[in-house]
């Protein structure tokens, strides 16, 4: 190896021999480039062959990268060596990866926005239910009510319940009880949400001998199923990675356990905590089908979460595609507008979830 | 002597405060157990009736349950697993693209964009499975057909819809995608720096470095990572209900319009009609549904205490 290099150096003076064994510098875009240019040719034969009829774009760009990948290791291979061309070509598939994942999301927000602007800008949109409403018109109200209702009751049983059982599994946990508690958190959170709903309608139906209840607090007992191990485990995470250090620094000064927890513990790792459980949130305001069986769906407003079928976003959103009527385009466009609002519901959790994440949390030299 | 300086033994005062906080979070914890046995009692109680249901309450032509929910526990199993075959190598390799490929200052921007997909409702993405992808993928459908037809897996007749059990994977992976990526993104950035700095120092390539310092650091993050992505794919409802066109078979053929449809969508289909017999049938099929989730996730979390992760904590 070194007597090659050497004699490379003496034959070619003027090289660099930093730069030796090395590809230039923008090669990796060049080769993409030129990959895409080559398989965009051999596209372009094929139409104008009439093998295929128009242009191949996503074929283009698909094979153009997977020859790049190829390419790529190869010119990598023959200057630099087998492991440059390794770490070469995982580059490149990582960034594929990356790449083919967004097209489907992209899709499917510009997608959600096109089909749901129409109906999500009329007036009554936000200011009247579906009652009596044939066709075109009406609103969201009734369902959007139901979802922070339910919502917001599911996130008051599940935050304390979830965050408690996450510290007693970083602090005081040890033994039997604890192993068991783990082990069925993560169960929980396999816990499909149509079994949630099945659990929260068996559960109401036994205890008030009633085949077919319907009604919203069901629903948030069903969303708290869900919701509570997903709440343990991101807290537990979350707490496992407050260093040892500190809560042993905190004893050391003599601070009582329960103080160490809520004053050194839990502001450290707040920030974490608070990010899990706005994402839990929006995990559960967009589950459908445990509010399907156990709220059910109604065209009316009901602000009583004790009494009568509820309606809420995903249920809303579900229904109006289901079940079309003669003017099909309004209840398709009423379906996409639930759609947009759950969205964007969503988008001001998680917003709000980095916003308190970003104020709240200490400040690590990471 | 030794057993007196045993006895005597400094012991941490016992304050009203930890009594308290530790008793709370010892009840919280334990309603957990509770809610878990409750889930699983209840379901068995209402499931009863239908184990001696008569062939008369089933819809088609079923004569008892077993024979009713073995097709759709198939179905279940099978949707799930090729949404996972698609979904862990791409979430692993956006996560490891966020975390250690992409530049500092927009990689935080683009966790963002993930973790707001995360939560996107199913139901949208059923809407979009109908709207958008099934007829993007269709012709694409009739080519594999065409051209690879001999394989058992794309026999043909292809589907005129792409309404298909693949593309109810696609989908699937889509949706557990963002949630294994932020999972294990999290992970990988939690790998300490030194390890990484020090295997570059020894001149390590990036590839060599992510493998031998932050792959066996985030294993168990990654496994259960996987492990939620399977349980929301096994139990996902909706998209399945609105995108697949089902029919009441056992089938490995991914690209005909006879597709075996999951547990849940089954139920979340005809529940809001059931009435009698029929409602504890269901929830008879929720139940098993249930212990399937339960089985696998078993079977993960076997997986995970082999290999215990370290932390701060422990």
């Amino acid at each position: 190896m070194s007597s090659t290099t050497a004699t490379r150096t003496a034959n070619t003076p003027q090289a660099n021999a930093y730069a030796a064994g090395k590809l230039p510098k923008n090669s990796t875009l060049y080769v993409l480039l030129a990959s895409w240019i080559v398989t965009g040719a051999v596209f372009l034969v094929l139409q104008l062959s009439g093998t295929t009829s128009g242009f191949n774009i996503v074929g283009t760009i698909f094979f153009g990268t997977v020859l790049y990948c190829i390419a790529i290791y190869a010119l990598s291979y023959a200057v630099e060596g087998a492991r440059r061309a390794k770490d070469r070509l995982v580059t490149s598939l990582v960034t594929a990866a990356f790449v083919i994942a967004l097209l489907p999301l992209i899709s499917l927000v510009f997608t959600t926005v096109v089909n749901g602007l129409p109906a999500f800008l009329t007036p009554t949109f936000f200011t009247e239910s579906q009652r009596n409403v044939v066709g075109a018109g009406g609103g969201a109200l009734h369902a959007i009510m139901g979802t922070l209702e339910i919502t917001g009751v599911a996130t008051l049983i599940s935050v304390p319940i979830g965050l408690l059982a996450a510290v007693y599994l970083t602090e005081y946990g040890r033994g039997r009880l604890a192993q068991a508690i783990t082990f069925f958190v993560d169960v929980m959170t396999g816990i499909p949400s149509i079994v949630a709903g099945l659990f929260s309608f068996a559960f109401f139906s036994l205890l008030f001998h009633d085949a077919g209840i319907r009604f919203g607090f069901g629903g948030a007992v069903a969303l708290s199923v869900l919701m509570i191990p997903v709440v343990v485990r991101s807290s537990e995470e979350m707490l496992k990675l407050v260093p040892n250090e500190l809560r042993e620094a905190a004893y050391a000064l003599g601070v009582p356990k329960w103080l160490t927890i809520l004053k050194v513990v839990l502001p450290t790792s707040i920030a974490g905590i608070v990010t899990g459980i706005m994402i839990s949130i929006s995990r559960v305001i967009g589950e459908t089908a445990p509010l399907l069986i156990i709220s059910g769906f109604t065209a009316s407003m009901n602000y009583d979460l004790f009494s009568q079928r509820m309606m809420t976003l995903p249920v809303f959103v579900y229904t109006q595609y289901a079940n079309q009527g003669t003017d099909t385009q309004a209840y398709l466009d009423r379906a996409w507008a639930g759609a947009l609002t759950l969205v964007l519901i969503v988008m001001l959790l998680n917003g709000l979830a980095r916003l308190i994440a970003r104020i709240f949390s200490p400040k690590l030299g990471r | 002597m030794t057993s007196v300086v045993a006895r005597d033994r400094i012991r941490a005062p016992q304050r009203p405060g930890d009594v308290i906080f530790s008793t709370a979070t010892v009840v919280a914890g334990s309603l957990i157990l509770a809610v878990l046995a409750a889930v699983a009692g209840f379901l068995l109680i209402q499931s009863l009736p239908a184990f001696v249901a008569t062939p008369a309450d089933f819809s088609g032509g079923f004569t008892n349950f077993w024979a009713y929910v073995w097709p759709l526990a198939f179905g279940t199993l099978w949707s799930a697993l090729l949404a996972m075959i698609i979904a862990i190598p791409l979430a692993i390799g956006i996560a490891l693209f966020i975390s250690h490929y992409a530049p500092r200052r927009i990689a935080q921007g683009l966790g963002y964009v993930i973790d707001l997909l995360a939560a996107v409702p199913s139901v949208v993405f059923g809407l979009w499975g109908i709207g958008v992808l099934a007829p993007l993928v269709q012709p694409f459908y009739a080519n594999l057909v065409d051209w690879f037809g001999w394989f058992p897996l794309f026999a043909g007749p292809v589907s005129g819809t792409g309404r298909t059990i693949l593309t109810v994977a696609i989908v699937l992976a889509v949706m557990v995608l963002p949630i294994i990526t932020a999972l294990c993104r999290e992970i990988f950035l939690q790998t300490p720096v030194l390890y990484e700095e020090a295997s570059l120092a020894l001149g390590a390539t990036r590839w060599e470095m992510i493998s031998m310092a932050v792959l066996p650091f985030g294993r168990s993050g990654i496994i259960s990572a996987s492990m939620l992505g399977l349980g929301r794919a096994l139990g996902e409802t909706m998209a399945v209900a609105m995108v697949l066109s089902p029919s009441p078979t056992v089938l490995f053929q991914l690209l005909t319009s006879q597709n075996p449809t999951t547990i849940a969508a089954n139920i979340a289909l005809n529940f809001p009609e059931a009435h009698g017999v029929g409602v504890n049938i269901l929830l008879a099929t929720g139940l098993v549904l249930f212990v399937i989730t339960l089985g696998v996730n078993m079977i993960a979390r076997y997986i995970i205490n082999r290999r215990k992760a370290f932390s701060g904590a422990n």
